[in-house]
């Protein structure tokens, strides 16, 4: 018997996933889907990354190759134009016509242009699809200055995108504030605030009459109050469902469009569904992604004889980030429920707004607004969702974190929280993935796809894992791993105290097994910072990193990155000038870091010693960028030149960088030093910064920067020289012996017992009586300082590590680079293939 | 030496010097070539194995440049590039059952180390 057949329109994000849902459940249909655009699902979600760098393979969803495999027919860069509902055929705008038992409507949205004469004239642009993307950066070339027409989330995108091709940005609504529909005034006014801090001019309350020709750009658009001019407009102005192949067909629509459908996705004729924004539930179009997902995946359960799959709506709560500014909206964020209360905390020092919305009789949260600081979305999402019972005095949960702030448990979650909305993952089948025995994140991962789209409520699922590993009686320890019952602050002790001075002795005396990636290098790095022997030591060289191993930084091809040091960010135009000739005899690509200093990329294995003995002999020393280590101390220009300048900044930093280099450290370290408090070297974002008075340096300690940016905070002030170096001393090492494997120093501040005030108490007062000692273990690890490249260079043992084969001196030909902007790159896997296939001797002479 | 490798199966594998022991770091890996292949050998105290260099998760030939060790029981080497770890017998991923990279039998005469001059069918690894 044939298999039935089913013909999908649309192949956009929706659509995709419908196909997925599909394959994964082994659907026993015969699929053959149009797709207008010429080439197959992409993320639309994420199209403004590819004005920062994003190609459309980075946004690919699928691939023309994923469509073969799935024996799925996939009729490309062709529009479905008709439908015949008496023969059941779908006839495309090139004649492919195909038959269907059943259809399913996935052609989402079109962006709405508001009827304003002159919206038709050249460079006035929609975006929406990757062809509008080309079209816009074509435009782009030839304008100064882009207006976008829609303060809402998709207009502010689009802004993100005409501030990335360069232009001077402007955002016109039509409403008096951005993002009515998510936030409120006070939210609204702020977002405004920030983004015109990043340099986007916001014009609200205004709606364009007609555009002209411009005097001074190439168009003017004139409001009822003002004018605007503007080379290049976008509307983004909101979207409308692309319900015109329904309609054509008598297909029951709503009365401002959208094809009606009901709890199981099916229009008014029975053999046609409707997903995603064409479709209208309730009298509601879903602007977002993830209720289009729960139709695809509801519609796809029901085809292939699920009875009980219903789409019942969906959770409009967001949480993203606009133009850099985090922005979260969640349920009733207006407050319109009869009765209920607002609260709300506005730091307007800090650029943070939040407010809650909470039920008449303050037992539940109905809705929140979070503007600046959406690190509570989560949590009150839950709270939200889930009618958990809110404290007390539900403010705190928005205060900032410190004492004093509620925790939500995780235990007092229903097993039927959402924990991850992308892939609608509850807390009940994380908690059954954790029975099955799924232990670790990644296990728990693999088995459930929490976590793994958009990674947001990556925290939460860890704290569900551990809870209910705690439940089931699983200890959850401070061990390394597997091999030391001991935590790394115990081990250090071990290491010190008894000695030792190889891995292998310490596992004979307190460990078992062989070792791991875990434990191996955290014990490597104990011990140099205990010894300061040579990392590449026979003992010591099956422990490291491959960064610590080929002292240089592994990327993603398999080729590495030299980052030779230079203290202070101070160098001498002859060396910078070797820095060049290095770089153009190894055609290695060349980059300036945010560290002030000069990363090199590109190198393969076998050209890591030629390279380095270029640089020893130029005077180079090791940066350590490859190592658990100090990186660099970033200086300002300091009293030598700047006007303003009250100590010499520059040569403090040197010295310090001379002083703390090749240290290793439980984790990375970063140091700054000001010369005034302008504090141009942005100490107060390092481990260890040191800004100038007149009287002496402050110093601040436990800031970083990445992904959790902390604030380092200020512990000992008008210091002299003497004392500032001596304090430093002993703070790194009481951080190297009491943080642990991989903690930066702030978290490790974070979870000291007593917070600053014992640190200051343990470092300044001599409050444990260690303070002489840990002075004299740091001044041993400075009198042995080696520079590492320079004595690897000269071992003849050490170099063998450096052949790209034992038993061949030619290297890897499956490094393969193209150019881009006037230096190499790495080939993508496409480029690569094409390469290697046609000229694959030309590469591999190229490569040898 | 850089011929492809014979892919005539037989019953008895060919069997081809690569390096010497004293080529090989004790506790860590080096990449070697057999034929067309990169093969990554690993030199531990439970004797030298040879996986495929070519890491499936990265795209890229640098697994014997990971650290060996043993996870629940098993000899892995971890990826230095993302961190899965491959079972230095099976070739298998463990994060991945899906995913495997092939193995070689080794054979070590005095100071030769000598490898199969064809992988490990997955038959006869689950054998």
């Amino acid at each position: 018997m044939n298999k039935p057949r089913l013909v999908v329109i649309g192949n956009g994000m929706v659509g995709q996933r419908f196909l997925e849902e599909m394959v994964e459940r082994g659907h026993p249909y015969e699929i053959t889907v149009f797709c207008e655009e010429p080439v197959p699902a992409y993320d639309r979600v994420q199209l403004s990354s590819w004005f920062s760098g994003a190609t459309a393979d980075d946004l690919a969803l699928t691939s023309m190759a994923w469509f073969r495999e799935q024996g799925i027919k996939l009729v490309i860069g062709e529009e479905a134009t008709c439908i015949d509902r008496e023969r059941r055929e779908v006839t495309g705008s090139r004649g492919t016509v195909v038959a269907y038992d059943e259809l399913v409507l996935a052609t989402g949205s079109y962006p709405f242009v508001p009827p304003i004469p002159g919206s038709e004239r050249e460079a006035c642009l929609v975006y929406r699809t990757l062809e509008d993307l080309g079209a816009i950066q074509a435009a782009a070339q030839t304008s100064r200055v882009g207006a976008v027409v829609g303060g809402g989330l998709l207009g502010l995108e689009a802004a993100k995108a005409l501030q990335d091709l360069g232009l001077e940005t402007h955002v016109v609504e039509f409403a008096p504030q951005l993002m009515g529909v998510q936030l409120d005034g006070p939210g609204g006014a702020l977002l405004r605030r920030k983004i015109e801090e990043l340099g986007v001019q916001v014009h609200t309350g205004k709606a364009t009459q007609h555009i002209e020709d411009g005097a001074d750009c190439r168009h003017r658009m004139v409001f009822a109050d003002g004018e605007l001019e503007t080379d290049l407009v976008l509307f983004s102005a909101g979207i409308r469902p692309r319900d015109a192949l329904a309609r054509d067909c008598g297909l029951l629509l709503g009365e401002r469009g959208g094809v009606v459908i009901d709890d199981r996705c099916r229009t008014s004729d029975p053999a046609i569904y409707a997903i995603g924004e064409v479709a209208l539930w309730q009298q509601r179009i879903f602007g977002l992604v993830a209720p289009g997902y729960d139709m695809a995946r509801q519609l796809a359960a029901g085809l292939c004889g699920d009875a009980d799959a219903a789409f019942r709506g969906a959770d409009m709560s967001t949480k993203l980030k606009l133009l850099g500014v985090e922005v979260g909206s969640i349920g009733d964020a207006h407050g319109r429920t009869p009765g209920s209360h607002s609260c709300s905390l506005e730091d307007s020092v800090a650029g943070v707004y939040k407010k809650l919305v909470i039920s008449e009789d303050g037992s539940r949260l109905l809705g929140a607004v979070l503007v600046g600081d959406t690190g509570d979305y989560g949590s009150l999402l839950q709270y939200c969702l889930n009618g958990i019972d809110l404290p007390p005095a539900p403010l705190s949960l928005i205060l900032p974190a410190g004492e004093g702030k509620p925790a939500l448990g995780v235990d007092a979650l229903p097993d039927s929280a959402q924990i991850c909305s992308c892939n609608n993952v509850s807390k009940g089948d994380l908690c059954a993935a954790v029975s099955g025995g799924c232990t670790t994140i990644g296990a728990l991962k693999a088995e459930t796809r929490a976590s793994a789209t958009c990674g947001g409520c990556s925290t939460l699922v860890k704290q569900v894992m551990d809870a209910e590993l705690k439940r089931q009686g699983v200890e959850v320890t401070n061990h390394l791993c597997a091999h030391f019952p001991y935590s790394r602050q115990e081990l250090y002790h071990l290491v010190r105290v008894n000695e030792l001075r190889s891995f292998d002795a310490l596992l004979q005396a307190h460990g078992s097994g062989l070792g791991c990636e875990i434990c191996k290098p955290a014990v490597a790095s104990i011990l140099a910072s205990c010894w300061n022997d040579y990392v590449l030591d026979p003992r010591h060289v099956g422990l490291q990193d491959t960064n610590d191993n080929f002292l240089a930084n592994l990327q993603k091809d398999g080729s590495y990155s030299v980052v030779p040091r230079v203290p202070g960010g101070e160098i001498t135009p002859e060396k910078l000038c070797v820095l060049g000739e290095v770089a153009q005899r190894y055609d290695l690509y060349t980059k300036i870091t945010g560290g002030q200093r000069i990363d090199l990329f590109g190198a393969r294995v076998e050209q890591l010693p030629a390279i380095w003995r270029e640089l020893v002999d130029a005077g180079f020393e090791s940066g350590h960028a490859y190592g658990k280590a100090l990186r660099t101390v970033k200086s300002c220009v300091g009293s030598t030149w700047c006007r303003y300048g009250v100590q010499d900044s520059v040569g403090m930093a040197i010295f310090l960088e001379e002083r703390y280099r090749g240290i290793r450290s439980p984790h990375k370290l970063k140091m700054a030093v000001s010369g005034c408090t302008r504090e141009c070297a942005e100490a107060q974002g390092k481990d260890v910064g040191v800004i100038a008075t007149e009287k002496g340096w402050n110093l601040y300690v436990c800031g970083n920067g990445g992904m959790r940016p902390r604030h380092a905070e200020l512990f000992a002030s008008d210091l002299d020289d003497a004392t500032l170096v001596r304090t430093i001393d002993r703070f790194l090492m009481f951080y190297i012996a009491t943080a642990d494997r991989l903690q930066r120093t702030s978290v490790w501040r974070d979870n000291l017992e007593g917070g600053l005030a014992y640190l200051q108490a343990v470092i300044l007062e001599d409050s444990l009586g260690i303070a002489a000692e840990l002075e004299s273990q740091m001044q041993a690890l400075v009198d042995s300082y080696v520079c590492e490249w320079k004595r690897t260079i000269e071992d003849p043992e050490a170099l063998k590590r450096f052949r790209p084969f034992v038993n061949d001196e030619r290297g890897d030909e499956q490094i393969v680079y193209v150019r881009e902007r006037g230096q190499k790159r790495p080939a993508r896997p496409e480029e690569k293939a094409e390469v290697t296939a046609h000229e694959p001797q030309r590469v591999l002479e190229e490569t040898l | 030496m850089n011929s492809p490798a014979a892919r005539v199966v037989s019953a008895e594998p060919a069997w081809r010097g690569v390096c010497r022991l004293s080529d090989l770091v004790p506790g860590s890996g080096v990449a070697a070539r057999l034929g067309s292949d990169q093969v990554a050998l690993f030199h531990t105290p439970e004797g030298v194995f040879a996986i495929g260099n070519f890491d499936p998760c990265s795209g890229a030939n640098v697994l014997s440049r990971g650290i060996v060790g043993d996870l629940d029981g098993r000899l892995v080497v971890a990826s230095p590039v993302y961190k899965q770890h491959f079972c230095l017998r099976t070739g298998e991923c463990l994060e991945d059952p899906g995913v495997r990279v092939p193995t070689w039998p080794v054979q070590v005469a005095g100071e030769d180390v000598l490898l199969a001059d064809q992988p490990q069918s997955a038959a006869a690894l689950e054998r």
